[in-house]
């Protein structure tokens, strides 16, 4: 080999190789999971989420831009539960990284370390988009939080064993802020326990679940079904016998179904973020719960 | 796509995976660390461990006293739910917080092991004012493929079974059977794959759907428009399948760049059976594509195939209204491009986006056309064929409102005039030839469509079909597309 040519060569090596082994390439696949690595990884993390706050986790395609990032991950941490079962299955074959293979460590899935709530005892179309494993958006209930960042926190000291130690430290630090901070959202949410709530789609359960927070109805008449403007007829009739306290949506969803109830029924709209980013005060997981429990008092304490 | 680009690409790679089996070996002071910290974590799981049983303990007395009082008032609490304390406290009892919660199955049985099974069911009305029968796209060797606006009336489409799954830690397969409306199964896709064998590569044996262009990959039921372009029927009778092996490798860049090759049987046009070992043909295709910004995103793709054809016949008439078959043996090579750009404010399609796309293909033949090769008018002649071919579409969809989309799509072929031995030399007349007269066919089509959900589709189609030059062919269908069992992959 003429030096020239290993000159180059090495020279390309330093742009392929560097990045990737400067720190740990980790893609999630939502920003709650991208959030809870940065709390976990600090700087020997680099990590993306395959998805923002403004968009609906389950109707992502596999984009070119995802299956260069699947392509050069050392970790993925996605939800599983079949909620990233549209795309993600596609994203890693085509990616051929062979790490990311279903139920290899560098593949993390965080639903299967938490309790799942309604799960369907009959998985069938009519039911809507139902997921056999039970409803798959759990990071809305912290103590699910908490669960996912112990095993997380051992699967990145797994897959990067060089930082084992920050890991566990870093997790240390962790949950001992976030058992704080719930103490404290739990104090403050007190009023929040049985107040009724309509939601847009089923995906604000665990966070009621942790609250005591009721749901009367939510806007899609089946899951991932969208309203039609029957349905929110009787939908405004049904809320007239039973009054609501607010008419919640996530920050991805589309705001006219609730926008036209509130208008019609008189009970406000609040927008949660939903997940990190999903708005100015959900900067990391503590914010995502600081902001959707202030926009939930302020729901309750309106009237 | 620059070759300084591709070798930097295909170099880095290789490095990358040179460099990896050192960077992975542990130094002996690292080996010490690492076993203190091991030694560390058991220490802390142990005492986890310990707290955890201790809990476990508690419950099963708690649990012993009935019914157990749920944390939060019974009234507050969702009636789906199972009481949230209980479920959470429950979770521990499976096993250590760091270890999967799955659930055990309660029984083993071979139906566990049991493929994913999907089902498309299409079917459509066609208003077709001119002959299905007499459909001929005028300049273009006829494929024998899927060509045309299909029989008027109601129909049954295909109906698409697919069945797949892992077949062991290296390999999936996927079988895709098509029923067609005259009771005929055909073998659509029949392969199976295996993914990392080496870093960013997939390799697929068995019958599939070429990478060429954007549209061939893609199944029928997730097209735009009912029928293909106009392109892929002339060229290759509707998507063109390569039975054979296909190596595609990611490379390891920020940006998504992918690279492909084909080989296989080329036995369908414009290859033919020419009963032959060996490869008949090949295919090559490069992808590159990108996000703009959270909003947008798109991918190009060039495509070249190359085929051989031997005695690949036809039939046609002569000057004198004869019925003769023709037959071509030689190179055939055909090149393309293509680009998608895919829009939605801030990335969530579920609102409103935009898909814009568009493909072209050029083909290139040079070899040897017999006329009458069968005799039937009398005298088989031979003669120097060259062809050169195109055909583009571009079209655009755009989803209004949740459900409601609109698109339209303007399709172009170019037959060129070929050159033919014997009409050069005299022996024969353009005449002779009637179905190789150049001809530019295009076609204009409008789309309405609803999807009550991501399982099914109803659609309305128009078009103006002027493949034939004499006359336009108005077109109104109406179609529907179901999708049963397995949830489809959201290919972009």
């Amino acid at each position: 080999m003429t030096s020239l040519l290993k000159q180059l060569l090495l020279a390309l090596a330093a742009v392929v190789v560097v990045p990737a082994q400067a720190a740990l390439n980790v893609v999630a696949c939502e920003p709650e999971w991208a959030a809870l690595v940065k709390e976990l990884g600090g700087d020997s993390v680099n990590v993306t989420s395959t998805t923002t706050a403004l968009q609906d986790p389950h109707h992502i395609e596999a984009r070119p831009s995802l299956i260069a990032r699947m392509r050069n991950a050392d970790l993925l941490v996605c939800t599983g539960m079949e909620l990233e079962v549209g795309w993600l299955p596609l994203l890693i074959q085509q990616s051929g990284n062979p790490r990311l293979v279903a139920g290899s460590p560098a593949n993390f899935e965080a639903g299967r370390f938490v309790a799942p709530l309604e799960v369907p005892t009959r998985v069938d179309r009519s039911e809507g988009d139902v997921h056999a494993a039970g409803n798959p958006h759990i990071h809305l209930d912290p103590r699910n939080v908490a669960k996912v960042a112990t095993a997380l926190a051992g699967r990145l000291a797994q897959v990067d064993a060089a930082n084992a130690a920050s890991y566990q430290q870093r997790l240390a630090s962790f949950s001992a802020r976030w058992s704080e901070a719930m103490r404290k959202w739990e104090q403050q949410a007190q009023p929040l326990r049985g107040m009724p709530v309509v939601a847009h789609h089923k995906n604000m359960t665990y966070l009621w679940s942790w609250l005591g927070v009721r749901e009367v109805a939510t806007l899609q008449p089946k899951p991932g079904v969208e309203p039609s403007g029957g349905y929110l007829a009787t939908l405004k009739a049904q809320l007239a016998q039973q009054p609501a306290k607010a008419v919640v949506r996530g920050a991805y969803e589309d705001a006219r179904a609730s926008q036209w109830l509130s208008e019609q029924s008189g009970i406000p709209a609040v927008v949660l973020p939903f997940t990190v980013g999903g708005n100015d005060k959900a900067k990391d997981l503590f914010g995502l719960f600081d902001s959707s429990i202030e926009l939930l008092l302020g729901a309750g304490a309106a009237k | 796509m620059s070759v300084s680009r591709l070798a930097a690409a295909l170099g880095g790679g290789l490095l990358c995976l040179w460099f990896q089996f050192p960077a992975r070996a542990a130094e002996p002071s690292e080996l010490e660390q690492v076993k203190r910290e091991l030694a560390q974590l058991r220490q802390s799981y142990e005492a986890r461990l310990q707290s955890l049983e201790k809990r476990i303990a508690e419950l099963q007395q708690a649990s012993a006293a009935p019914p157990a009082q749920p944390a939060i008032p019974a009234a507050a609490a969702p009636p789906a739910a199972t009481s949230p304390d209980a479920a959470n406290a429950a979770a521990p009892v499976a096993t250590n917080a760091a270890a999967p919660i799955a659930a055990a199955p309660s029984t083993t049985s071979a139906t566990a092991f049991n493929p994913a099974i999907s089902l498309i069911l299409a079917g459509r009305y066609a208003n077709l004012s001119h002959d299905p029968d007499l459909y001929k796209l005028q300049g273009f060797v006829p494929t024998g493929g899927d060509v045309g606006p299909g029989s008027r009336g109601f129909g049954v489409g295909e109906s698409e079974l697919g069945i797949s799954a892992n077949i062991d830690p290296t390999f999936s397969g996927q079988l895709t059977a098509s029923f067609a409306a005259d009771n005929t199964l055909s073998v659509e896709e029949a392969w199976f794959q295996g993914a990392g064998l080496v870093e960013g590569g997939n390799l697929r044996v068995g019958r599939f759907l070429s990478g060429i262009g954007y549209l061939n990959e893609r199944h029928a039921h997730t097209w735009d428009f009912i029928d293909a372009p106009l392109v892929y029927q002339a060229f290759f009778g509707g998507p063109i399948k390569t039975d054979g092996l296909q190596l595609r490798w990611v490379a390891p860049t920020e940006r998504f760049f992918e690279l492909g090759a084909e080989i296989g049987a080329g036995t369908s046009f414009p290859g033919s059976s020419g009963g032959r070992n060996g490869i008949g043909s090949t295919t090559l295709f490069a992808h590159l594509g990108d996000d703009i910004g959270e909003s947008a995103s798109w991918r190009v793709g060039v495509s070249l195939l190359a085929h051989r054809a031997d005695d690949r016949r036809y039939d046609d008439v002569d000057s004198a209204g004869i019925p003769v078959t023709n037959s071509f043996s030689g190179r055939t090579r055909t090149w393309g491009v293509d680009g998608i750009y895919k829009w939605s404010p801030g990335g969530n399609a579920q609102q409103r986006n935009l898909i814009v796309q568009g493909e072209f293909f050029q083909r290139r033949e040079s070899g040897t056309l017999s006329h009458d090769t069968l005799g039937a008018a009398g005298v088989t002649s031979r003669g120097d064929y060259r062809a050169t071919q195109n055909g583009w579409y571009v079209q655009a969809a755009y989803q209004f409102m949740p459900r409601w989309r609109v698109g339209a799509r303007y399709d172009r072929l170019d037959s060129g005039s070929p050159r033919i031995g014997q009409v050069e030399s005299g022996a024969l007349t353009a005449a002779d030839f009637p179905i190789l007269q150049s001809a530019q066919p295009s076609r204009t089509s409008l789309m309405f469509d609803f999807s009550p959900s991501e399982f099914s589709r109803f659609r309305l189609q128009l078009g103006a079909d002027r493949s034939n030059p004499a006359a336009t062919d108005h077109q109104v269908f109406l179609q529907y597309i179901m999708s049963l069992g397995a949830h489809g992959a959201h290919k972009f």
